[in-house]
């Protein structure tokens, strides 16, 4: 148990800066597509028009928080509709699931914005101090005015990366021509310059410079998928039943059957953007961007041994495999009760959301009785109660509607903009676009009416015909005494 | 005692405890997350001399920035005044006849008349101005004036008040006291004549000869009253103090008359024109006379 004295570790630990090594493969070359794909998303959205009439705004994407309206193509949320953003982002976790248990990381691998900023900051490193080697050089090389210099180059690159990144996060809140052109002349909120500093801040240092630290340690995510993730899931996976022991092409030709495949090259440690060596097994450093195979298939082709030393495979793959199994089919891997009961959970998901979206109403009424005071008398004996109705026209366009009485016979209603003698069984009302308006109904009943239950209907005067009721009471005397 | 010892699979070693046969990993923390440490070190530093925080015998220290809390506030009611004054001073250049033709104005002052009643108005005529027929304090909401009801009258009363003893003398309007000069019988007869008027009991001709003796000068021959004198309507729904006979017998023997303290040296006259558009608004605010808007309009042109 006792071990001879050994210095006791430190309670720090300075960061290992990790210079990957440039790499080329089917992997690599996918990443690359992935990262022009996100980034492109990441910075067009805000400049995709949409055109919704002269009521709304043009912007395709748009969270307008100053009027609570969230607008993405052609659906317009409200807050009180807000479940629909719920439903996207509990759909974005249960895709998560999804693809966690059927392929592992791949959201860490490939799509994460941690990910994607950091292979492209690392891409600056690369394209202005050279590749893994002089990079390493130049960073154990004194201060010169050369290295000051160049580290002030790259990092303005940092900043500038950063600069858009903020930039870009503002146009989604905002219209984006406009935006552009006020926060240039210095006229944009002062939201707006807070929000793109701490994110240049932010983007520059958690990707400039904390990088695989951000998944290590700061990220739940890892943590989490460690629990989502079976036999069945799809690992970068050193075969180790394959590689090990490990030995030189040398050693294997004196003494072929007592080495392995792996010839202990280290390109797999080498291009690592996490910089752990995938050889000590699945552990919580491996994002699971699959360079590692890139670079390991590149070795083994040119030794003339079989790819996929380093592979996809699952805890089950490789279980059979070690024995000498024959491979099961990848579609066997993905099909699984798991995963289909995740995307069956998912996709029901979506369509109950798209059934809802496609069905609801573009009104809304809604009646609050005035309970101070309850009911009022007039001086003709007939009785008053006022109603405070909200109507909601959420359409773009002005829209005529017509409110009713249902029940209640012999009662009567007029508005705060009308007078009793206009008193009538409905009122019409224009309502501005994308607007709620709000209206004091009076509702006047006949001398000696008991209370009773009331309803308020309102129809839209367009081709639509939209309808709305809503329930409410009318208060009498007697009733309250 | 630490039972440390070094783990095979990762070589680190462990913190020397067990728990279940589950032991930590002595994993040195990232040299970063001491930076983060000395940061929020420094940061609370910087904030202590900024800010006020460190509480003394009498008061805390003040910080070099100077701010307060309450200075905060004062702050932000200075910004909420400056954004209200446009809206008044909107209101004092117009005259309260002309409020309808501008709905945008008229829902200002209907808002701040809102605010302004509750603090002002409610401890008599109620937070929902209904009034209070056991304290005979008048219910705005209804269509029964006993002044008058259009934004100019209302505005004049709350001006003015209501039998202020120095007050103005179009709101004085009081009621004798038939306590001695009537007897029961005849008391009765009358009340039940005033009851007739809004056909809640039969005519009888003592109490018709009566009312016609004593009452019609003010309340008219209809009971219909008088908004000059401020007497009430005796033929409709609405009592201010009761409408059975007894309660009008009570009124009658010894009339209880309400007052309204007179506002005009309390609120200013943006605040009251708000409070009139307010309670015009709550259901029973009558239009005002053609005659009156043309003079206000008049007096507008004045002004400007």
């Amino acid at each position: 148990m006792l071990q001879p004295a050994k210095p006791a570790p430190a309670l720090y630990e300075a960061r290992k800066t990790v210079h990957n090594r440039r790499i080329d493969g089917p992997f690599r070359r996918f990443k690359w597509l992935v990262m022009a794909v996100t980034l492109a998303i990441y910075y067009g959205t805000p400049w995709l028009r949409w055109d919704r009439g002269p009521y709304a705004p043009d912007q395709a994407v748009l969270i307008d928080l100053a009027h609570r309206r969230f607008y993405m193509f052609g659906i317009e949320i409200w807050p009180q509709e807000f479940y629909f953003v719920a439903g996207l982002l509990i759909m974005a976790g249960i895709g998560l699931f999804l693809v966690t248990s059927a392929v592992g990381r791949a959201w860490c691998g490939y799509a994460c914005p941690q990910t994607v900023w950091t292979d492209l900051f690392q891409h600056v490193d690369r394209f202005v101090d050279g590749d893994r080697f002089q990079r390493q050089k130049l960073d154990a090389a004194p201060w010169t005015w050369g290295k000051v210099l160049r580290r002030a180059f790259k990092w303005s690159i940092y900043v500038v990366i950063g600069f858009w990144t903020g930039g870009a996060w503002i146009m989604y809140f905002a219209d984006a021509p406009t935006l552009v052109r006020e926060f240039w002349s210095g006229e944009a909120a002062p939201i707006a310059y807070v929000t793109v500093a701490v994110l240049t801040l932010t983007t520059v240092t958690l990707g400039g410079f904390m990088r695989e630290q951000v998944c290590i340690y700061m990220c739940p995510w890892p943590r989490i998928q460690t629990a989502m993730m079976d036999e069945n899931s799809l690992l970068v996976t050193y075969k180790d039943w394959r590689g090990e022991p490990r030995g030189s092409v040398k050693a294997a030709e004196k003494n072929p059957g007592a080495v392995g495949d792996c010839i202990d090259c280290t390109m797999c440690v080498q291009v690592c953007p996490t910089g752990i060596d995938i050889r000590q097994g699945p552990q919580i450093g491996c994002i699971t961007c699959a360079l590692c195979i890139d670079a390991c298939d590149r070795v083994m082709a040119e030794i003339g041994r079989p790819r996929g030393l380093i592979d996809y495979a699952t805890l089950e793959d490789c279980r059979a495999e070690a024995a000498g199994q024959p491979p099961r089919p990848a579609w066997k891997a993905l099909l699984r009760p798991r995963t289909i009961a995740y995307f069956m959970i998912w996709g029901s998901i979506g369509l109950a959301m798209l059934f809802a979206l496609g069905l609801r109403s573009h009104t809304g009424l809604s009646v609050a009785p005035d309970r101070n005071p309850p009911f009022m008398l007039m001086s003709d004996g007939s009785i008053r109660n006022a109603y405070t109705l909200r109507l909601r026209n959420m359409a773009t366009q002005p829209r005529a509607m017509t409110v009713a009485l249902d029940g209640l016979p012999g009662a009567a209603m007029w508005s705060d903009t009308t007078t009793r003698e206009a008193a009538a069984r409905f009122l019409t009302v224009s309502v501005a676009p994308d607007s709620t308006h709000t209206l004091r109904a009076y509702v006047v009943a006949p001398s000696g009416t008991a209370a009773a239950a009331l309803a308020f209907t309102l129809t839209t005067n367009d081709a639509a015909h939209e309808s709305q009721r809503a329930e409410t009471t009318f208060t009498a005397p007697g009733d309250t005494k | 005692m630490a039972n440390k010892r070094v783990d095979e699979p990762t070589g680190t070693e462990t913190v020397g405890h067990e728990w279940d046969g589950i032991e930590e990993l002595n994993t040195p923390l990232p040299r970063w997350w001491l930076w983060t440490f000395y940061l929020t070190i420094v940061w609370a530093l910087v904030y202590v001399v900024l800010y006020p925080a460190v509480p003394l015998l009498d008061k805390g220290t003040e910080g070099t920035l100077g701010w307060t809390s309450r200075g905060q506030l004062a702050q932000d009611m200075t910004l909420a005044d400056q954004s209200k004054r446009s809206v008044g001073e909107a209101l004092a250049a117009v005259d309260i006849t002309q409020l309808p033709g501008n709905p945008q104005l008229m829902q200002q002052a209907v808002a701040g008349g809102r605010a302004a009643f509750r603090v002002n108005c409610s401890q008599c005529h109620g937070s929902g101005a209904a009034g209070s027929q056991t304290l005979g304090y008048p219910n705005l909401n209804d269509d029964d004036w006993l002044w008058g009801g259009d934004l100019a009258t209302i505005e004049y009363t709350i001006t003015h008040g209501v039998r202020q003893p120095a007050g103005d003398d179009k709101r004085q309007g009081a009621m004798p006291a038939f306590a001695g000069s009537l007897d029961d019988a005849q008391l009765a007869a009358l009340g039940d004549h005033v009851l007739s008027l809004s056909g809640k009991a039969p005519a009888n001709a003592t109490g018709a000869q009566l009312y016609a003796d004593n009452c019609v000068a003010c309340h008219g021959p209809t009971g219909a009253g008088d908004r000059l004198l401020g007497a009430p309507k005796l033929n409709d729904a609405i009592w201010l103090y009761g409408g059975t006979r007894e309660d009008i017998v009570r009124q009658v023997k010894r009339p209880r008359m309400g007052a309204m303290p007179a506002w005009h040296d309390k609120l200013d006259p943006v605040t009251i024109k708000m409070l009139a558009a307010y309670v015009h608004s709550l259901g029973g605010g009558e239009a005002s006379e053609p005659a009156q808007v043309a003079a206000g309009q008049k007096a507008d042109a004045a002004t400007r």
